[in-house]
């Protein structure tokens, strides 16, 4: 299924030269409308990478398993940050769960690793 | 615009700005600043190519008390001896150089109580490299490099038997764009979407390798007659199945082994012969096939028992690398929670892959990752001869072809596009534009991946095949080819998936040859010929080569295997314990 774009959460990147989701898609799959909102050309041609799921700033993009894997499974948000990425997993009943995942810099020691 | 052409020079050309792509810029202008140095690159660098979802190992990499010949040896029984060893050698010894640079531009590497990065695996180091995309597109961009996004390699430029740069197309505009260099280095990675995918439908794409990487850099090559080596040495991953992820991180986190539907730990208990958890990947997969062709199927990592809660730090892992597995065992462990048991999660074999960065297949270099056409150099996936490369030995043989790049274009003069070479490039570039009632690419796509599933060893078929289907194979490919006049594009991003199944083609059509020419097993599932069921190292101990000449046939060469004598007193990889397939 791959992602879908809620167009009343998109605000286009405002007035940035390319908007980050379709600079970052590495197969340019999304481009701006008319009206400046996001869309994705083909979502059978999506790699479910979650470039674009994390770079939007107003994070109006959440991907899904493709219905042919798992019908209506599990939604997928995140955010990345400077030092880490945020993401929000809802399951089928609706409960989200949050997690970090480290992105640069120095990581901790941690002996369970 | 569509029929705009731009003509930019440079010293240095790299294709492709991937993994190895964003080294060799940085690599090149930090050795050679006074050197202009062009990246052409499909995507953005920030996020194109098999990176773009994150990695969670460097799987290349020499661990204390271990040595860049004990890697060797453990390539070498990993591939059943076909190998090269210069190659393998030469990058062992830059593995650790390159992961340590990538450290300090900010990619988080844990470090054990004795400050030694925590291993994955014998040869593989635990990163967090969700960004890790990012970070190398930003080191190259600010390497002073100049970076060309959203423009697509379509051609190599020729003059007179010399690669003097290389054609391409932008994505967006359709423009036509020839970069003249004294040396280009061709690193645009494998070829994915050959076979039929495993999933139907919307899922299509979900596949193991970036679908996005469709084998430009080998069909240029192809074309312009360079040698290529072990096609027929596909990679076919086993993974979770559905989202075709690695399966390391179940196994990792939870220590979960590989059963069967008894619940054996069949690797263990049937297949000890060949290694047991030790034994070659290619023949794990094989295990695994073997197992429900028995009756004993489907195989499964055991999760259970395993209270969900502990798939958090799972769930976390693949959220850095492979967001479908996330979802997967998020979903699974939902279950597992309203069910009161977690159920055992599935595995099976991916589609076939042409790729040199796991296995064999690619372009035949020597120890400077020369390619056979003179100014063409190729690292990474795009590269053969030299498997279990992965990230961290793409880096590796980008920095040795960039140093040899550097000298080689101080040494030559300038060089110039041949206009009569880039006129006909251009109209063949463009023609899918001019078709009329032609077929879309999905039409050509579906039809390859058919013939290539039914004929030439798909998973559907456990990728066995006869000589006989490889013969049919090479008839419908044929046929196939000689239709590409039909094949049309509307807009410039149909033009790039129409380039995409042109260079497919040309890379199957190579691919049947090689495998109709090695008449024997060696590889279980890579190369499975199910008319010559057994390994024949008497006859078959040599790599399978093939050219393209220039009237469209395809020449079949083979080259020996040449041993680099090792110490008998050296540590192997493989007398240890038992390999974490981190897979990637
Ligand atoms: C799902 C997955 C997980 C992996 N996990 C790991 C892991 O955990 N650890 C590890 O060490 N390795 C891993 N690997 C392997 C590793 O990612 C590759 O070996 C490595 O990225 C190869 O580098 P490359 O530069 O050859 O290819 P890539 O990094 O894929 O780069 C190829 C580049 O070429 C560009 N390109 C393609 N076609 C064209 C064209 N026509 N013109 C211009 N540019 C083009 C692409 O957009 C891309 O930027 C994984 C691979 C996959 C697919
Ligand atoms: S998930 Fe990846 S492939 Fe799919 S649209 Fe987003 S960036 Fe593109
Ligand atoms: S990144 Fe987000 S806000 Fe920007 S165009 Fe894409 S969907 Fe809209």
């Amino acid at each position: 299924m791959g992602i879908h774009i809620d167009v009343h959460v998109c605000n286009g990147c405002g007035t940035a030269e390319e908007a980050m989701c379709v600079r970052d898609c590495p197969g340019d799959l999304i481009v701006l409308g008319p009206d400046r909102r996001a869309r994705i050309r083909d979502n059978r041609a999506c790699w479910d990478c979650a470039a674009c799921v994390k770079v939007c700033p107003t994070q109006a993009i959440t991907m899904q398993l493709p219905p042919e894997i798992s019908l209506r499974g599990v939604r997928l948000r995140g955010r990345a940050l400077r030092h880490k990425t945020v993401w929000r997993l809802r399951l089928r009943d609706g409960t989200e769960r949050a997690y970090e995942t480290p992105s640069t810099g120095r990581p901790p020691h941690d002996p369970n690793l | 615009m569509t029929g705009e052409s731009i003509e930019i020079a440079a010293d240095l050309l790299i294709v492709g700005g991937g993994a190895a792509g964003c080294m060799a810029a940085v690599e090149a202008r930090e050795r050679a600043p006074d050197l202009d140095v062009v990246v052409m690159e499909k995507a953005h660098v920030y996020r194109s190519g098999c990176l773009a979802a994150g990695i969670s190992a460097l799987n290349a990499y020499i661990h204390e008390g271990e040595s860049p010949e004990s890697f060797l040896r453990f390539v070498r029984r990993d591939v059943h001896d076909v190998v090269r060893d210069d190659l393998v050698l030469g990058m062992a010894r830059e593995l650790n150089a390159q992961v340590h640079r990538v450290e300090s531009w900010g990619l988080p590497i844990p470090r054990d109580e004795r400050g030694l990065p925590v291993r994955r695996g014998r040869a593989s180091v635990k990163i967090f490299g969700e960004r890790i995309k990012p970070l190398l597109g930003k080191r190259a961009e600010a390497s002073g490099a100049r970076i060309l996004n959203r423009v697509y390699a379509t051609g190599l430029a020729l003059r007179r038997g010399r690669v003097v740069g290389a054609y391409g197309l932008h994505a967006r505009t359709g423009a036509f764009v020839a970069v003249r260099a004294r040396a280009t280095l061709v690193c645009t990675g494998g070829a994915a979407g050959l076979y039929r995918p495993s999933n139907p439908g919307s899922g299509a794409h979900r596949m193991w390798y970036c679908p996005y990487n469709t084998g430009a850099g080998l069909a240029m090559g192809i074309r312009a007659g360079a040698e290529m080596t072990s096609f027929e040495f596909r990679f076919v991953p086993l993974r979770i199945k559905d989202v075709i992820a690695p399966t390391g991180e179940v196994a990792q986190w939870l220590g979960a082994r590989q059963i069967n539907a008894l619940g054996e730990p069949y690797l263990e208990t049937r297949y000890a012969h060949l290694g047991g958890e030790k034994m070659a990947t290619q023949d794990r997969l094989w295990a695994t096939l073997q197992e429900r062709r028995a009756g004993r199927g489907p195989c499964y990592l055991d999760l259970r028992g395993v209270p969900p809660r502990r798939l958090e730090g799972t769930i976390a892992a693949y959220l850095s690398m492979a967001p479908d597995a996330a979802m997967l065992m998020a979903d699974e462990a939902f279950y597992a929670r309203r069910d009161g048991t977690m159920a055992p999660i599935e595995i099976v074999g991916g589609e076939p892959h042409v790729v040199g960065g796991h296995g064999l297949a690619g372009y035949w270099i020597d120890e400077r990752r020369r390619t056979t056409l003179p100014g063409l150099w190729a690292a990474g996936d795009v590269a053969g001869g030299c498997p279990k490369k992965y990230a961290s030995g793409a880096w590796a043989e980008a920095v040795i072809a960039v140093r040899d790049m550097i000298e080689a274009a101080r040494a030559g003069g300038a060089v110039e596009i041949d206009e009569e070479d880039a006129e006909r490039e251009r109209q063949r570039a463009l023609r899918p534009l001019e078709s009329k009632d032609g077929l879309p690419p999905a039409a050509f796509e579906e039809r390859m991946q058919k013939i290539l599933e039914e004929y030439a060893g798909g998973a559907s078929r456990d990728y066995g095949c006869s000589g006989a289907e490889l013969e049919i194979a090479r008839l419908h490919l044929e046929r196939l080819a000689a239709e590409l006049d039909a094949l049309q594009a509307r807009d410039p991003y149909e033009l790039m998936l129409a380039h995409e199944v042109i260079d497919r083609i040309d890379v199957a059509r190579q691919l049947v040859e090689h495998m109709a020419h090695r008449r024997e097993t060696r590889w279980h599932c890579y190369h499975e010929r199910l008319d010559y069921p057994e390994r024949d190292d008497a006859r078959w101990l040599c790599f399978v080569n093939s050219i393209r000449r220039a009237d469209g046939t395809i020449e079949i060469v083979e080259r020996p295997v040449e041993r680099v004598a090792l110490d008998a007193r050296l540590p192997s990889l493989v007398d240890g314990a038992a390999l974490v397939r981190s897979g990637g």
